[in-house]
């Protein structure tokens, strides 16, 4: 398995308080090339790599902002969604932390692409430690003239400002996302008007999670290496975050492509105590789940999609046979539960039900009519919630009645078994 | 031209403007897509999710209420995965709602009921969820019942959007949110003004009046008590609407019919109270503007925008009118002069008034409009109240014998009908105060159209013996704010100011029937202006029993026994609770 450093590459190469360590290794030339080129041009590169969304939704980003730029608004903004919220996902903490600079001017690339005039970091609660190094890499950018009023001689003006979440996972959400930025709560709404038609604070926004935004500069750089990489579909590296019942959780970046199996026994180290595998959730809280059989598939977004599973945000959470499936369930249902913003009584209602199915489940006192209810209401929920929060909720458990046929197996059946 | 769209809903054609939304597309059809949060008066929630329709092409439903047709869009609305999501949401709110239909206020005119029914759910397959949460009662107009609530948000946007007090709104998530005033306040504490527009939208029984008609009936039932009723104007061209008549049929006489079968000893009418309002306030306005008081006057008759004054502009109280508000000006006259004539103990007389307005509650309890410890008003019940007491003595409504208001308080003029509307204080003032002050010179056109219909602020100049009357109607309380924030910053030059809280006025008060919209409201007022024109009296100071009541009793108007009985004052309500520090 090769062992690849594309976007991580400036990491622990300089010192991320200061700017000049920065521009030593190369820092702000990627500004400096695009502040000379089209917008649509930096789009086509980005299309050209085939980025999908690193947040979760995989929305192509060249496509994004090509949009962006094309709507004939005033006042555009440019948001780095680092709400980070999905379960076992920590791969955008590891980019703030080791390469701030790298994410700042990638922001000002945006900002130039879409012709913003701000930029918002939406920055989640539990990451304000990091707070000061992303407003110190902002003062230094401003002090040097990379952010501000007539940055490098273009005569466009542009700032950065950072927000801190208060600790809804929604806000991951766009449109939650920008309501807590205005100092609104936190809860989703419907869609259109479209964020990058009316956003943040009505004005037309293009909203990137902070990997993808990560990858600009680089790929400005020199994109050969990561365009050499990855698969037919999915081009390049990913920052996968792996945790749970591994013996070396963490970030890692491969290349799209590598298997599941090299991920999980080659770079986490295998299972604690080298015990099997239950189950593997891709993607976060809102991901999906299968078993040890996918090992071997590689990790990219056909192949995914072809077992029915979604790469998401790039976690991988392994857990091992010490957690019944049952368990398992309840624990991510707990989680939506805490997390729904209340608003669409399909999402508000049906976790709670649901959950109240599960628990009957594991307490052996369940029908088969609440097994069919229940099935109902996890296609309920995707069918017609107002966001994206409700509509994959029941990804797991979805994927579950799939992969584990005998957790819901029916009441008479188990009882002439047992 | 407006750009059509064509598309299929259940392989019907239809051919719709660009913008229109599914929902709407598919009434054209008379096909009615199950909604609950959607609200024809309202911006789009897409909340409830229950008008969720199946799209070629789309994956996920989507929101009937919220999605703008395409052209070539094909729609069902009735497929399988439609209908088990429907009614899937349908029993979601079910398991979360307090199921005490039979004693709910709302029992026979509640959406979810009317869902429940067709969706034909007989049997709740989820367990029952919802908690029980303490009713709020504390204040005479409104009673909150969460547990009933259905979070469709229709109540916090009336108060927000068309009020823009936001007493009310969403606190907590998942299974927590929930519709609450700030830190759970009772409304008397918080921005609350009690115009009850929450209670015509609410779809269920989470948000009501506080009901009087059973207190209405023990006093019909004592054989001590002489029980008069007042009917405000706004009533009788809405009270037909749950008999199933058409939008602002004027029921008036069919309505007093009813009020005697119910067993009111006299039926009189709030209209006599409006004429003698206008006539009181007709002179004051000449009084200020003559001896140079605190101008612009503004009215007083909505209590909804006096409970508005006293708490959100306490240091603006000085504008509003003296004048009583035509139902406590009836209630003074009753109690005293009428109960005189009559040879009654005013403790004996038990004075009721049926109101549009959830407001009038609040009012009646008002101290300052009683004697001697003895209100004026001893019990309001609403529009809705009415339809209440109708139901049960079991009167067939549209097929009453129609008959007179009692004399002397059930004369009135046109002018009095019209105070209904936004904009009808305003003309039937004009009316009688521009006859005044130029010495006996009607009004060049009686029917003053400046100030007529539903836009929010209306302006006009009227020129009176030299002198330049500038006027404003306002109706809703964000539009009130508006026209106080620039009275309050000096840069105001109007004379006179009507407002009336609801949208469209009583019309569209906070008591009438929850089928009252826009649209409806619209109607209604149209109605009473076609009172107005039928009346042969159409100036309030011309009402014959007035003009007695004067020469008897109270000498002139803005006499001093006038003021004594017809005039009264306001109190600062500095806010207990002021979130905005």
């Amino acid at each position: 398995m090769q062992n690849i450093s594309y976007l991580t590459e400036n990491f622990g190469k300089y010192d991320v308080f200061s700017i000049d360590s920065y521009i030593n290794i190369g820092g702000f030339q990627s500004l400096r090339k695009a502040v000379t080129m089209d917008g649509d041009d930096i789009a086509t590169i980005l299309s050209d790599a085939k980025i999908k969304g690193r947040g979760g939704a995989e929305y192509p980003m060249g496509r994004k902002w090509s949009q962006a730029r094309a709507v004939k608004r005033p006042h555009h903004c440019v948001v780095c969604n680092a709400d980070e919220g999905e379960t076992c996902t920590f791969k955008d903490r590891e980019l703030i932390t080791n390469d701030s600079f790298n994410l700042i001017e990638a922001m000002i690339i945006a900002g130039w692409a879409v012709n913003a005039e701000d930029g918002y970091i939406y920055m989640r609660a539990e990451y304000s430690h990091l707070r000061p190094r992303i407003l110190n890499a902002i003062k230094q950018a401003e002090d040097r003239g990379f952010l501000g009023k007539n940055i490098l001689g273009t005569n466009w003006n542009y700032k950065i400002h950072l927000y801190s979440g208060a600790g809804a996972y929604v806000c991951g959400e766009g449109t939650a996302l920008i309501r807590s930025i205005e100092g609104k709560a936190g809860r989703p709404r419907m869609k259109p008007p479209f964020m990058k038609q009316s956003g943040l604070f009505t004005r037309p926004t293009c909203i990137n999670n902070v990997e993808s935004l990560s990858l600009v500069p680089h790929l400005l750089r020199d994109s050969t290496p990561y365009l050499q990489v990855g698969t037919k579909e999915s081009t390049g590296t990913k920052l996968v975050s792996v945790g749970g019942n591994v013996n070396k959780p963490g970030v890692y970046e491969i290349a799209f492509g590598t298997t599941v199996r090299e991920i999980i026994y080659g770079l986490a180290g295998g299972i604690q105590g080298n015990r099997k595998i239950r189950l593997i959730q891709f993607g976060g809280a809102s991901g999906k789940i299968s078993d040890a059989r996918i090992l071997d598939i590689p990790y990219s977004y056909e192949a995914f999609a072809a077992n029915n599973l979604i790469i998401g945000s790039g976690s991988v959470l392994v857990i091992d046979e010490r957690t019944s499936v049952i368990d398992f369930l309840r624990y991510t249902q707990d989680f939506f539960l805490h997390e729904s913003c209340g608003q669409c009584t399909p999402c508000r209602e049906g976790n709670r039900h649901i959950r109240i199915f599960l628990e009957k489940i594991k307490n052996g006192t369940y029908t088969d009519e609440d097994i069919q209810t229940m099935k109902t209401f996890a296609k309920v929920m995707p069918m017609s919630s107002l966001c994206g929060l409700g509509e994959t909720a029941q990804n797991a458990l979805k994927s579950a009645f799939n992969i584990f046929p005998e957790v819901f197996a029916s009441r008479k059946q188990t009882e002439a078994v047992g | 031209m407006e750009e059509m769209i064509k598309l299929k809903i259940n392989g019907m054609p239809v051919e719709v403007k660009k913008g229109t939304k599914i929902l709407q597309a598919a009434q054209m059809l008379h096909i009615d897509i199950p909604h609950l949060c959607y609200h024809p008066d309202q911006r789009v929630k897409a909340r409830c999710r229950i008008c969720s329709v199946e799209v070629i092409g789309k994956k996920r439903l989507l929101a009937a209420c919220a999605t703008e047709c395409w052209d070539g869009m094909e729609v069902f609305t009735d497929t399988k995965v439609v209908r088990d999501t429907q009614r899937g949401i349908l029993q979601l709110i079910m398991a979360d709602h307090e199921e005490n239909c039979l004693t709910c206020p709302r029992n026979g005119n509640c959406v979810l009921q009317q869902l429940c029914s067709r969706f034909n759910v007989l049997r709740p397959n989820l367990t029952h969820v919802s908690e029980a949460i303490p009713v709020k009662t504390t204040n005479p107009s409104l009673v909150h019942d969460p547990e009933k609530c259905v979070k469709c948000g229709r109540c916090i946007r009336v108060c927000k959007d068309v009020q823009g007090i936001e007493a009310i709104g969403f606190a907590g998530r998942s299974t927590g949110l929930k519709v609450t005033t700030p830190y759970g306040e009772e409304f008397n504490k918080t921005d609350c003004v009690l115009c009850g527009q929450c209670t015509v939208v609410c779809p269920v029984g989470a948000l009501v009046e506080k009901d009087d008609t059973n207190r209405v009936l023990e006093a019909v039932f004592n054989p001590h008590k002489v029980v008069i009723v007042q009917t405000a104007p706004s009533v009788r061209v809405a009270l037909g609407d749950a008999f199933g008549l058409p939008d602002g049929s004027i029921v008036t006489k069919k309505m007093v019919s009813a009020l005697r079968m119910i067993g009111f000893d006299k039926v009189f009418d709030t209209n006599y109270g409006a004429d003698l309002t206008i006539t009181e306030e007709a002179e004051e306005l000449i009084d200020r503007l003559k001896n140079n008081k605190k101008m612009p006057m503004t009215t007083s008759c909505c209590p909804a925008w006096v409970n508005f004054m006293e708490k959100h502009y306490p240091d603006e109280i000085a504008h509003l009118s003296s004048t009583k508000s035509p139902m406590s000006i009836f209630s003074a006259v009753a109690k005293t002069q009428y109960a005189k004539q009559e040879n009654i103990a005013p403790e004996n007389i038990f004075s009721v008034a049926i109101m549009p307005c959830i407001a009038k509650k609040y009012e009646a309890k008002r101290p300052e409009l009683g004697r001697g410890g003895i209100a004026d008003t001893d019990a309001v019940i609403t529009t809705r109240g009415l339809i209440k007491l109708i139901k049960y003595i079991g009167i067939d409504f549209c097929n009453l014998p129609e008959s007179e208001f009692d004399n002397p308080m059930g004369e009135s003029t046109g002018a009095g009908a019209i105070f209904g509307a936004t904009g009808g204080v305003m003309e039937a003032a004009l009316r009688t105060a521009y006859e005044w002050m130029t010495g006996g010179k009607p009004m060049p056109t009686l029917e003053y159209l400046p100030v007529r219909g539903f836009d929010g602020i209306k302006e006009a100049q009227v020129e009176i013996a030299g002198h330049t009357l500038k006027i404003a109607v306002v109706h809703t309380l964000k539009n009130a704010a508006f026209i106080m924030d620039k009275i309050r910053s000096g840069q105001c030059e109007y004379d006179f100011i009507e407002v009336m809280a609801c949208p469209g006025g009583c019309v569209g008060g906070g008591g009438q029937p929850v089928t009252t919209t826009f649209a409806v409201t619209k109607k209604r007022m149209k109605a009473l202006y076609m009172i107005d024109r039928n009346s042969k009296l159409r100036k309030s100071h011309e009402n014959p029993y007035l003009k007695k009541l004067y020469a008897e009793f109270l000498e002139k108007p803005g006499s001093e026994k006038a003021h004594q009985l017809l005039h009264t004052h306001y109190h600062a309500r500095e806010k207990e609770f002021d979130f905005s520090k």
